[in-house]
């Protein structure tokens, strides 16, 4: 293969000299703006409509100036107590969190370690599965009688319904976790003669935690859920109660209010589980 | 030649299939050899690989590092895998130090062990990214940390399962001079599963040529008689670098051609 043939003239490369175009300045104004502004646009076209459709003579719902009106207690001062159950937002909303806190440790624990052992084991995962998997269908308030009946106190049976709500996600998507640690990794550990324990901690363990985090964070989403509704059963301070309460005293302002918080407390959560996930995880998702 | 590695009448059989995969494989590598295992996609390259690793059993023959059979997996046959397999939850400095952690903690104190995971970062040049995490670096580097680890553990042989298969051209050629660097320092034994022709005559000593399978076995080794160093640039023209070249291609595509590709 020779590829120099005959010469060719060739007129001498010209450089042209390439100046260094300045970067545009991010602005960084501009960049919050492109985020904000938009949620904000759609919320007050939003709530135009809801005041227009609400300021209708006969209409059934308040609109938001009622709302603002009739409620602004409740916006204002969520920390009031004046005794009983005639306490601000915050107040309620603590102890709605505190049960689901409660309630959803217990789920963690248990969940994870009973999907690490249905994992690991084909025992109980044959064993244990068919029936979880009809469990986790029986919706959460369903199980609130008997827990009412078992345990005899409010309490205890709202934390049991969030812990029997939460348990099954947690359960299956840490099961689901282990045994999906990829044979690469298996592969890995068999070549450096990691066993047991080791190759539990050091392998199984990291390579389920996106999944796990997965499994918690639709746990907390389901607490939040049944919390709710299982307050308006049992009464007391809670969240949910105060809805109920609110309902039997025909007072929507405050209703619509105490919505709102629910499902920023809701969101409030999801973020925060996500953000533990991604701790733990190192920010390396499931591959 | 005095034989290390010897795979002996080495015959894999899936179940469920009536034909083996490999069939009566026989293979001789000698200390600090290079050897290129090569044949078409689906020709069992990669189990002979497995089954030398020790992760795959051996349905009749076996493989015998030393004299002494090999039985199940372990550090003394290091594995660099095609997709790297790093733990993605470690930095690259852990995912070596795990290694060296489980297989040299008897030889080597906590201050040796560190100071030999360094030394390894600096054998492939990647100490000023050890504190990176997998999917924050390129795959080339992440192959060199495969390597990297895969060479901490002090093997007696070094099997690469085809391991710049995923990599741009560029970055290949890159890694194979460092592969063929550490091999003349180090003068570990080295088994190499590829599909690039180039590559295998370029690197090893020996190539060994599988039929296609299934039922395949060696079909021909080719002697790659180049001395070393190697330089790819004197090399592509050098006539010894041609002819290899051209007899393995001659056996891969002339008389052995894929017969997935010729049935379409």
């Amino acid at each position: 293969m020779n590829v120099s043939s005959k010469p060719v003239v060739v007129a001498p490369a010209t450089i042209t000299p390439v100046t260094p175009r300045a970067l545009p300045q991010i602005n960084q104004l501009a960049e919050i703006a492109k985020h904000v502004v938009p949620p904000l646009v759609v919320l007050a076209v939003f709530v135009a409509i809801w005041e227009f459709w609400g300021s209708q003579p006969g209409a059934t719902l308040p609109a938001p100036s009622t709302v603002w009106a009739q409620s602004r207690d409740l916006i204002v001062d969520p920390f009031y107590d004046r005794g009983g159950l005639d306490k601000g937002l915050f107040w309620h909303l603590l102890a709605s969190l505190q049960r689901v806190a409660m309630g959803f440790f217990l789920s963690a624990t248990i969940g994870i370690g009973v999907g690490l052992l249905i994992g690991t084991s084909q025992f109980a995962m044959r064993g244990l599965d068919p029936i979880f998997q009809v469990l986790r269908t029986v919706p959460p308030l369903a199980w609130l009688p008997l827990s009412l009946a078992a345990f005899r106190e409010a309490q205890p049976s709202a934390i049991f319904v969030i812990f029997i709500t939460a348990v099954w996600p947690i359960i299956i998507n840490t099961a689901v976790g282990v045994r999906n640690v990829p044979q690469d990794f298996r592969n890995v550990a068999a070549v450096i003669r990691l066993r047991g324990p080791a190759f539990f901690w050091k392998i199984v363990l990291p390579a389920a935690a996106p999944y796990i985090f997965t499994g918690l964070r639709i746990g907390i989403g389901l607490s939040w859920l049944a919390i709710i509704a299982a307050e308006m059963l049992i009464g007391g301070v809670g969240i949910g109660f105060f809805i109920w309460d609110a309902w039997n005293s025909s007072n929507l302002s405050d209703i619509i209010v105490a919505l709102i918080y629910v499902g920023l407390v809701g969101y409030a959560l999801d973020r925060v589980v996500a953000f533990a996930g991604n701790l733990a995880t190192r920010g390396t998702q499931a591959n | 030649m005095s034989v290390f590695l010897e795979i002996s009448r080495l015959t894999v059989a899936f179940p469920k299939a009536p034909v083996p995969v490999l069939n009566e494989v026989e293979l001789r590598v000698a200390k600090g050899e290079y050897v290129a295992v090569i044949g078409h996609s689906g020709c069992g390259k990669s189990t002979m690989l497995n089954v030398v690793a020790g992760l795959l059993p051996a349905t009749l023959g076996g493989v015998l590092l030393e004299g002494r059979e090999v039985s199940g997996p372990g550090p003394d046959r290091a594995v660099v895998f095609q997709n790297h397999s790093l733990l993605p939850w470690l930095t690259c400095y852990e995912n070596i130090k795990l290694a060296v952690d489980q297989t040299l903690s008897k030889e080597l104190t906590r201050r040796e062990r560190h100071e030999w995971v360094m030394e390894q970062l600096a054998l492939v040049r990647m100490t000023a990214a050890k504190d990176k995490r997998p999917h924050e670096i390129s795959g080339g580097m992440k192959q060199r940390i495969g390597i990297a680890r895969a060479l901490s553990m002090r093997p007696k042989v070094l099997l690469l399962d085809e391991p710049f298969g995923a990599l741009d051209a560029l970055t290949r050629a890159h890694l194979q001079d460092q592969v063929m660097d550490i091999h003349a320092r180090l003068g570990t034994t080295i088994m190499m599963i590829t599909h690039d022709v180039d590559e295998a005559v370029l690197l090893s000593d020996r190539i060994v040529m599988l039929t296609n399978g299934p039922n395949a076995t060696v079909g021909e080794i080719l002697e790659v008689d180049l001395e070393r160093p190697r330089d790819r640039l004197a090399l592509a023209h050098d006539p010894r670098f041609v002819n290899a070249r051209a007899a393995v291609l001659e056996f891969l595509h002339a008389r052995h051609a894929n017969p997935a590709l010729a049935a379409a």
